[in-house]
């Protein structure tokens, strides 16, 4: 089975997705939880999947972005990169910019984390 | 994994690299973190940097040989 709709649907629809090993709550991977926090840091809300529970999530995930790595943030359904590129546009303030440009001002005033199980 | 079949394939396809390091950040010979700076990376963005990097090393990141890889990339030399 494709998860290929499943995932396009959670991009499109996001304002801010985060792909990544385990969940907000119990992070599985150094990395996701590198982009969790600068996310975080820059008040971003987040939708969350876990890619771990079937392998196929990556495979199909990695097949849509055209990149080989986890974690994946995207911005209202553009990639805006992993955990390194996050990293680095939070500390620029370039995250924070491209939040406000795509979600409006006040953004961070509604935040909230949901997460998402496709499998 | 020793750092330098990295390096050659990252100098093959960033000649004009005026700054290129790979480091084994745990000794493992699996958690890479890659450094390069070069003038063919001017006026891409992060995501297309990364992307020229990731495509230098599909075949390790592909077998499984790279568990991990941090990149920091800069266009202008």
């Amino acid at each position: 089975m494709s998860y290929s709709d499943k995932i396009k649907d959670v991009i499109e629809t996001s304002d801010v997705a985060l792909f990544m090993k385990g969940t907000p709550s119990f992070v599985m991977c150094g990395n996701s939880d590198r982009a969790l926090q600068a996310l975080r840091r820059a008040g971003a809300p987040v939708t969350a999947v876990d890619i771990l529970p079937d392998p196929q999530i990556r495979q199909d995930l990695s097949t849509i972005s055209g990149w080989p790595t986890i974690p994946q943030v995207f911005v209202r359904g553009e990639l805006v990169g992993g955990a390194d590129i996050v990293e680095e546009l939070e500390q620029n303030g370039e995250l924070a910019a491209t939040l406000r440009e795509k979600l409006g001002d006040g953004y961070a005033a509604e935040r909230d984390e949901t997460t998402v199980a496709l499998a | 994994m020793s750092t330098q079949p990295l390096r050659n394939l990252l100098e093959r396809a960033f000649p004009d690299a005026t700054e290129l390091d790979v480091i084994d950040r745990t000794g493992g010979g699996d958690h890479f973190q890659v450094i390069v700076t070069a003038p063919s990376l001017s006026g891409l963005s992060l995501v297309e940097q990364h992307r020229r990097v990731y495509e230098a090393l599909s075949a390790p990141l592909g077998d499984g040989t790279i568990h991990e890889l941090r990149i920091k990339t800069k266009g202008a030399g």
